[in-house]
């Protein structure tokens, strides 16, 4: 294997897991929203990686950009009921 | 949050629990079957499934049961949106600027999903990609300041919603009708069944995201605009 591209895999495993830590222990939940966008982003590449670019979309466009707008908009309200 | 609940206790543990029973799932799949893979099977019958895209033959055609129920999910997903209230309210207009830049984006949303949805059949794309750029060109509007995401009255957003679903049972009742199992295409029809029930999914995604973003069911026009 190109020992660049298994540099890159390790770069993107290590940053996702450290992403995923990050947005689950984020105290502030529009932080937290903002680290789980970031995630699903780096998520779609480890898809697209893996040689599974309908995923990879997938990822993107719902996991990251659907899903996160729905979550931004629920921390707004949630912040505004507290 | 306090540690003296033990609820706090009781959620790590039962998910961990969970966990585990899903890694055993996961390498008992992996290690336990000896014969013949699925896969294999599948992508040699890929030819006869009505999508060149291994992945659409096997989310539109040899495991469509499956996607059907997808579609289920999501039209149950909004009406549990739809139960919880009415929708915030519509958030302010946006400045000329960004106006102008919404109105170059959502039909560039709406053309790359069209695109998504025909190339599905050939290569990586497919309704559920197609639908959340749609569902996407609908949040835009609705970050803009336009009431209801740009989606049609209740009356025709109901239409909407369960189109995708409605689309996909009736053509499989109608094969069973036929005398074919549900949902089992007869090769030479495929691609066009699939088409269709694309065509709707796309919809309906779209539709669905869109209004899950909305937050409640719909306010009626005259609330609005106040």
């Amino acid at each position: 294997m190109n020992p660049l591209l298994l540099g890159f895999d390790i770069l993107l495993s290590t940053t996702l897991l450290g992403l995923a830590l990050a947005a689950l222990t984020s105290r502030e939940p529009r932080r937290g929203v903002i680290l789980f966008i970031a995630f699903g982003l780096l998520l779609a590449l480890v898809w697209a990686r893996l040689r599974a670019p309908d995923l990879a979309l997938a990822e993107a466009a719902i996991g990251a950009g659907l899903a996160g707008a729905l979550m931004l908009s629920a921390a707004r309200r949630a912040a505004r009921r507290r | 949050m306090s540690s003296s609940n033990p609820q706090a206790l009781l959620i790590p543990l039962l998910l961990a629990a969970i966990g585990a029973l899903l890694f055993w799932a996961f390498w008992s799949g992996l290690t336990g079957h000896e014969g013949e893979r699925l896969a294999a099977l599948a992508l040699e019958r890929v030819p006869e499934s009505g999508a060149s895209n291994p992945v659409t033959s096997v989310l539109l055609n040899f495991r469509a049961y499956d996607t059907l129920l997808e579609l289920a999910v999501l039209l149950a997903a909004l009406l549990g949106i739809w139960s919880l209230g009415p929708a915030a309210a519509p958030y302010q207009r946006a400045s000329l600027l960004l106006d102008s830049l919404v109105g170059w984006v959502v039909p560039m949303l709406i053309i790359a999903g069209g695109y998504l949805l025909w190339i599905g059949g050939q290569a990586p794309g497919g309704a559920f990609q197609a639908g959340a750029l749609l569902g996407a060109a609908g949040v835009t509007l609705a970050l803009s300041g336009r009431p209801n995401a740009g989606l049609p009255g209740e009356a025709w957003l109901r239409v909407l919603a369960a189109l995708g679903t409605l689309v996909f049972a009736l053509i499989g009742l109608t094969l069973m009708g036929v005398g074919l199992g549900f949902l089992t295409y007869p090769p030479a029809l495929a691609k066009a069944l699939i088409l269709t029930i694309e065509t709707g999914a796309t919809l309906s995604i779209g539709a669905t995201l869109a209004a899950a973003f909305l937050g409640g069911r719909p306010r009626a026009k005259r609330n609005a605009e106040p």
